[in-house]
């Protein structure tokens, strides 16, 4: 069974897990340096190494930690309200949004502020379409609302590769880095780590209502559920969880999919335990895989998103095939 | 919140007034009167497409079609009690149970609580406890900590009958309860529901394919015609030769017998 001192446990380790999985990342990199002088760098603003951990590894790190959480709390949250294990955060087409957004900026040569603010107005603008084509006359049915995210997603697919094909040459890798998600291009870490805290806080009074939610929208208001509010709330919710993430970091791909089944086979489907301790499972997977797309193939950098596959995909299947998971 | 206020006995739990309700091109009932009192028995019966389930899923206020007139819970319409005190009283067992994703079958048959719980609660002992008792109810003790998705069909129907048990409302509707059962235990279920209504007095309305059974264990019946019309009355008016030849459109036989106590059983087979 589960209770709130299994909750705290599990928080409790994880929350040490994520600063182990935080110091790591801020030891390593392609510059060499003593974890003495990366303490001395993060107490000591005129420490030599200050410049380095301050402004570059610690924005990153922290961002990192702050998507991956944002990505495994939306994923886990799509998966109750679709009803459906293959959900993730992007299937309603807000990474596709925020995609189609930030290739116009950078296709206008907008500076980076431009590009954040197109690429979040793309990612509200998706949510507020599908929100609006799937409610309709008000009987949002899971499918009515997956074949419409689904279709935007499509839709805003064709038109990024309109872009990708008119584009420029010299502005052709900035595109691809951004649409497979990267952290290297000076991220601002603070509305990531704000979004998981706040949007993490507010799913918080509503886990025990998805518990009855996943066995059905009227198994759910038999069982005293507002069925209607529970799923417009936990659709924001995670709406806004990917548009803060891919607003900061591009659409990293994966997290959302797997880390919520990851830590499902390991704490249960209960989601007042699932929804928190998925938070920093994806903030600690991404943070990791961050630091090894910057460790690979050094000097040179990978965009974290194809290590998040590339990691991700062999664990799940060993996982999958180990357990008696369905 | 308690689930059971003190119930007079002498007065309606549940009525229903002038219920028109269509779904699609189907006009499901017209006009449609009945009460429902504490201890109650109830059976709906119909032939396949008539609208047994949908009507029982719009009195037990899960919305349909379009539907007019009035559904009464004690004194008051759903929308007057809200989605959780309404919970607390009646509970609606659906006619497929749709898992998704792993559970156990304590924590299926727990969720059974959540309308008794506030928003912050963890279910407590004596909900573990009320669970347990549930599933002991239905045999299925030995089963706590299989997972859902492994269960066969008829194990996992009374999974979903131990979970409505533990939601412990004064109203049941049941959706074929004895969907996947075999004989044994469709005698069990409706033996249990009839031993609950008799000793805590709670009612139940179920939607119910063989009438031998629903005259058995019902008080009362509502057999739905089509085209609207319907007829309510005691299963001994009710479910006679005549009306359920009409009914399923086939020619029946009726045989009565005396049971163990002298109680006349009634069954019937085709023609």
């Amino acid at each position: 069974m589960t209770s709130p001192q299994r909750l705290l446990l599990l928080f409790i380790a994880l929350v040490l897990l994520a600063l182990g999985a935080i110091a790591v990342g801020l030891s390593v990199g392609s510059v060499k340096m003593p974890f003495a002088d990366v303490v001395a760098g993060l107490m000591d603003p005129n420490a030599p190494s200050a410049a380095v951990i301050r402004d570059l590894r610690l924005p990153r790190t922290l961002a990192a930690f702050g998507c991956g959480g944002l990505l495994a709390l939306a994923g886990a949250l799509m998966q109750v309200l679709l009803r459906n294990p293959l959900a993730d955060p992007y299937i309603l087409g807000i990474s596709g949004g925020a995609g189609v957004g930030a290739l116009l900026a950078i296709f206008f040569g907008l500076g980076v502020a431009g590009l954040n603010g197109f690429a979040f107005a793309g990612a509200l603008l998706a949510i507020l379409i599908v929100f609006g084509l799937a409610h309709g006359d008000g009987s949002w049915t899971q499918t009515r609302l997956l074949l419409t995210g689904v279709m935007v997603a499509a839709g805003c697919g064709a038109v990024i590769t309109l872009l990708l094909s008119i584009a420029p040459e010299e502005r052709l890798r900035g595109m691809l880095f951004w649409l497979m998600g990267d952290f290297s291009q000076g991220v601002n870490p603070t509305y990531a780590l704000i979004g998981m805290v706040g949007i993490g806080l507010l799913t918080a009074p509503l886990a025990r209502d998805l518990n009855v939610l996943i066995r059905g929208n009227d198994t759910a208001k038999a069982l005293g559920v507002s069925v209607s509010f529970v799923r417009i709330a936990v659709y924001l919710l995670a709406s806004m969880a990917t548009a803060v993430s891919v607003t900061t970091a591009g659409s990293v791909g994966f997290v959302g999919l797997v880390i919520p089944h990851l830590t499902r086979m390991f704490v249960g489907n209960d989601q007042r335990i699932l929804l928190p301790t998925s938070m920093l499972a994806g903030g600690i997977f991404l943070v990791l895989a961050d630091t090894l797309a910057r460790l690979l193939i050094a000097p040179q950098q990978l965009p974290v998103g194809v290590v998040t596959a590339l990691i991700g995909v062999p664990v799940f299947l060993y996982l999958l095939n180990r357990t008696r998971y369905q | 919140m308690t689930a059971h206020q003190p119930i007079d006995a002498l007065k309606a739990l549940f009525k229903v007034s002038s219920v028109d309700l269509q779904v699609g091109d189907t006009q499901v009932s017209r006009d449609l009167a009945f009460e429902v009192f504490p201890g109650e028995m109830t059976a709906i019966l119909g032939r396949n497409g008539v609208g047994k389930s949908t009507l029982l899923s719009c009195l037990a206020g899960l919305p349909r079609g379009v539907m007019t007139g009035d559904i009464l819970l004690g004194n008051k319409n759903y929308a007057q009690w809200g989605d959780r005190a309404a919970a607390c009283w009646r509970g609606w067992l659906a006619q497929k149970q749709q898992d998704q994703f792993s559970a156990t079958v304590l924590e299926t048959v727990i969720s059974g609580r959540h309308p008794h719980l506030n928003r912050w609660t963890w279910e407590s002992s004596d909900d573990q406890a009320l669970a347990m008792a549930s599933l002991s109810a239905v045999g299925m003790d030995d089963f706590a900590e299989r997972d859902v998705l492994t269960l066969s069909g008829g194990e996992r129907q009374r999974v979903a009958v131990a979970t409505i048990l533990t939601q412990n409302p004064s109203l049941y509707f049941m959706d074929e309860p004895l969907a996947h059962l075999d004989l044994n235990h469709q005698i069990e279920v409706l033996e249990l529901m009839r031993t609950r209504a008799r000793k805590e007095r709670v009612s139940c309305i179920m939607v119910l394919h063989e009438p031998g059974l629903a005259h058995r264990y019902c008080d009362s019946a509502l057999l739905l015609f089509g085209e609207g019309e319907w007829q309510y009355g005691s299963v001994s008016s009710m479910l006679t030769a005549e009306n359920l030849s009409r009914l399923y459109g086939y020619p029946l036989v009726q045989i009565e017998r005396a049971d163990a106590n002298g109680q006349m059983q009634r069954w019937f087979v085709p023609a």
